[in-house]
């Protein structure tokens, strides 16, 4: 029993923050395309992240159809080939998820769910997103120089990401990919700061930080671990473009092509390994954490259940962040390194699995006896779940450098990061996608096209991720081009290879399903009133749907209270806002 | 890859004295009603969110540093490294950078009094002066090539073009910033709560320039060898 100053709250005056400027949008330019409102600039991130994402995707299915007919499709060639898989790899990785979950959603609930009226630095904010927009066209542009993009991996290792032999190496195609990725890092401090600041100093009053959702925990702690890392992508890309162009040899070693000597000599190609990987494996959390923290959310509003473990949650959110520093070395087991080396690396590794774990487990006791509702945010969250664990095991695996070294350039790899970072991930982007639709536009998502959706989602990414996992056992070598005479590989997993291509153009049409259901449910979705699911968090206290201009009205809001009071005994609706003053509501404590 | 831990190590150090007052171990289900003005009372303070903004983004520009750097003492240990003389004009440089530091530095005290006659004439010596360092580092470029330093001759050519043009660069940033303070101190009778602010961000961005080229000037006249060699042992 902990005693609790009750009824203190009434005294407290509204809104002692001091508030913010607000620039106000004179016509229609400023208001729809160069705006400074985060909530626009949001719409416009996921917008942009989405519509590069689709290239993605029709790149995903190029290579797929390649893997099953070897030879049928004239056009792909071996150098095509490999510009696919860059340019997948790329796009997914850096343009969509971090795109997406840090300017995307990171813009739009920072601010609602702290209660800010708009981010700290909402100019800044606005060039983030142009600066973002310009990252993307030169990527698109890389599509049309002549050569192509680069076809170095998306890795882009030297010395052969800008040699002759890989397409794009000699001519345009990998200067214009290393532009736009320092482009975008320019590009994404300026909205980082801002996401960090306004964590840091503009929350409502009462909102301390271990008050906030995980939602913002999440997205805050990748922000800050995005801050750090990517300037290590910026340096490995300046200095290759050094090398590239100006003929300094920071990575290149002394290496004839086209048997004539380059001037280069003495560059350390591992350098930029541990230069690309010191940012590469932060990476995988800068895309998961946001989505650990709102799976978080959406499990506990739907299933009326206050979060099992919130303080366990938040140390994990931080510790994984630290933590993903020490480990980047992993992804480079095979490069001969020092054995003591792989073995504190090999460590860190598994270390990490302990915070990731106890997430896991809190997830599910939140789940014990909660009153699960089978929405379509919720089960989105439940896909996710166990498809993060599934993809963590292996994770496991290979984590282990003895296992790693035979298993590292096999399809077991891609199925492992594919269930890891690219399924679980995107399953939660739709869950939060579904789930906060009705805030931004004011409709809820048509719930049948959604169910269509989730289904074929789920199942079909399990048959097309699942049997990979037995290719690469197998001994499938990934990266290659076509398989040709291998004899160890069996005449089955032609056909499985087969199988799975279906199943990546079935689950990839079945895309276009929630984009329809996107655009129709703009004008036809029913209409959702301000707080549908019935949650505790700021974002469903606004005064208007959507959210106008300034979020809050004349006063902003007072929180007094954490975000998870679902179902507390004795009160008298299942859920308490943020808002709420503890004044007649009975709090948890009393009856515990 | 040790210095940019060392970094990190230092960071890390921060962010957790500023988390050991941010009430972690609280339990806010327990807390219904009971507000905290004590995480949330400071910022009121007015230009605290930019001032936090700017160490921020100053943890971002030495993160960038510290990378470099670690590149630097990697690729220091391959067998065709040649140092490389350091022009005079350095020393000097050196000494015009840390007058900028202590003449922004002044400006922000004659600001705070809300002296404005001395906070011009400041600001805009501050702005000359940091011209002077660009110009003169340009002018170490051009005695180098003279000398035949080029380049793409030796990595160590390469890393000291690279991380000078890099500190310019910021220099020129910073030099945009103060350019326009300058402008407003001169339009503005009094000085008002946002250029005091603007007068002291620039002088805590031309310090820690200031500290980051110190570092680099070790770098490159060799003083800092013995430490990257530790550092290089450690981990290998």
């Amino acid at each position: 029993m902990v005693e609790i100053p009750a009824g203190s709250a009434s005294a407290i005056p509204a809104a002692e923050v001091a508030d913010m400027e607000l620039y106000h949008p004179k016509s229609w330019w400023t208001k729809y395309v160069f705006s400074q409102d985060a909530k626009v600039i949001a719409v416009q991130y996921a917008l942009t992240a989405i519509s590069i994402g689709l290239v993605a995707l029709v790149l995903s299915w190029l290579m797929r159809l390649q893997l099953a007919f070897p030879g049928y499709f004239a056009f792909i060639d071996a150098d095509r080939y490999y510009q696919f898989i860059t340019m997948h790899g790329m796009i997914m990785v850096i343009y969509l998820l971090t795109a997406l979950f840090l300017g995307g959603f990171g813009n739009y609930l920072i601010p609602l769910m702290v209660g800010a009226r708009d981010m700290v630095f909402p100019y800044a904010n606005m060039l983030s997103y142009w600066i973002y927009l310009i990252a993307v066209l030169i990527l698109v542009a890389g599509f049309f120089v002549p050569g192509g993009p680069t076809g170095a991996g998306w890795t882009l290792y030297p010395p052969q990401a800008v040699l002759s032999g890989t397409p794009g190496g000699r001519d345009m195609g990998i200067l214009f990919m290393l532009s736009s990725l320092i482009v975008f890092i320019i590009g994404f401090t300026m909205g980082g700061l801002n996401y960090v600041v306004t964590v840091l100093q503009g929350r409502a009053r009462g909102m301390t930080l271990m008050r906030m959702p995980l939602t913002v925990w999440g997205i805050f702690t990748a922000t800050v671990m995005a801050l750090l890392a990517f300037p290590a992508l910026f340096v490995a890309c300046v200095m290759m473009l050094f090398d590239r162009l100006l003929g300094t040899s920071f990575f290149m070693p002394a290496i004839v092509e086209m048997g004539e000597q380059l001037q280069h000599g003495g560059g350390s190609p591992i350098l930029f390994q541990h230069l690309f990987w010191f940012f590469g494996h932060p990476e995988v959390y800068i895309v998961a954490l946001p989505a650990f923290g709102i799976v978080s959310d959406l499990i506990s509003t739907h299933a009326r259940k206050n979060i099992f473990g919130y303080r366990m949650m938040v140390w994990a959110i931080v510790i994984i962040g630290a933590l993903s520093f020490i480990v980047w070395a992993h992804h480079m087991y095979v490069s001969g390194m020092n054995p003591n080396f792989g073995f504190f690396f090999a460590t860190t590794t598994l270390i990490i699995a302990i915070p990731t774990a106890i997430k896991v487990y809190n997830w599910v006791l939140t789940l014990w006896r909660g009153d699960i509702h089978l929405t379509l945010p919720m089960l989105f969250a439940l896909a996710f779940i166990v498809t993060f664990v599934n993809g963590g095991l292996t994770g496991l695996f290979l984590g282990n450098v003895v296992v790693d070294v035979p298993l590292s350039d096999t399809m077991f790899v891609v199925a492992h990061f594919h269930m890891v970072m690219g399924v679980a991930p995107i399953l939660v982007i739709f869950g939060a996608i579904y789930h906060w639709y009705p805030k931004v536009t004011g409709r809820m998502l048509n719930d049948t096209l959604g169910h269509v959706h989730f289904w074929i989602t789920f199942l079909g990414t399990y048959a097309i991720f699942f049997p990979m996992h037995y290719l690469g056992l197998l001994g499938v070598p990934r990266r290659y081009y076509e398989l040709g005479e291998t004899a160890f590989v069996p005449p089955s997993a032609h056909s499985l290879n087969i199988f799975i291509t279906i199943m990546a153009l079935f689950v990839g049409a079945a895309q276009m399903v929630f984009l329809f259901n996107l655009v129709w449910s703009l004008s036809r979705g029913r209409l959702a009133g301000g707080n549908p699911w019935r949650a505790t968090t700021l974002e469903w206290q606004t005064p208007q749907t959507p959210p106008a201009h300034g979020n809050w009205g004349k006063d902003l809001p007072v929180v007094y209270r954490w975000a998870y009071d679902y179902s507390v005994p004795g009160a008298p609706e299942d859920f308490i806002p943020q808002t709420e003053p503890a004044r007649d509501i009975p709090t948890r404590e009393v009856v515990a | 890859m040790n210095v940019m831990l060392l970094f990190l190590a230092v960071l890390g150090a921060i962010i957790l004295w500023w988390m050991a007052g941010q009430r972690l171990t609280s339990k806010p289900w327990l807390e219904a009603s009971a507000i905290q003005v004590a995480a949330t009372g400071s910022r009121d303070v007015p230009g605290l969110a930019a001032k936090v903004g700017l160490y921020v983004f100053l943890g971002v520009v030495g993160a960038l540093f510290s990378l470099f750097i670690s590149a630097y003492s990697m690729r220091m240990g391959a067998g065709d490294w040649g140092a490389m003389p350091i022009p005079t004009v350095l020393w000097f440089n050196t000494v015009v950078l840390v007058a900028v530091s202590a003449v922004l530095q002044w400006a922000r005290i004659e600001a705070e009094d809300g002296r404005m006659e001395i906070l011009r004439p400041m600001l805009a010596l501050g702005f000359t002066l940091a011209c002077l360092f660009l110009v003169g580092q340009l002018q170490a470029w051009r005695s180098l090539i003279a000398d035949g330093y080029v380049l793409a001759d030796n990595p160590a050519n390469s890393f000291f073009y690279m991380l000078t043009g890099f500190h310019g660069l910021h220099i020129l940033g910073g030099l945009v910033v103060i350019g326009r303070t300058t402008v407003r101190a001169f339009a503005n009778d009094i000085p008002s709560a946002r250029l005091r602010l603007s007068v002291s961000l620039c002088s805590i961005y031309f310090h820690f320039m200031l500290a980051v080229w110190l570092i680099l000037f070790a770098l490159f006249a060799g003083w800092a060898n013995d430490v990257v060699d530790l550092c290089r042992q450690l981990f290998s």
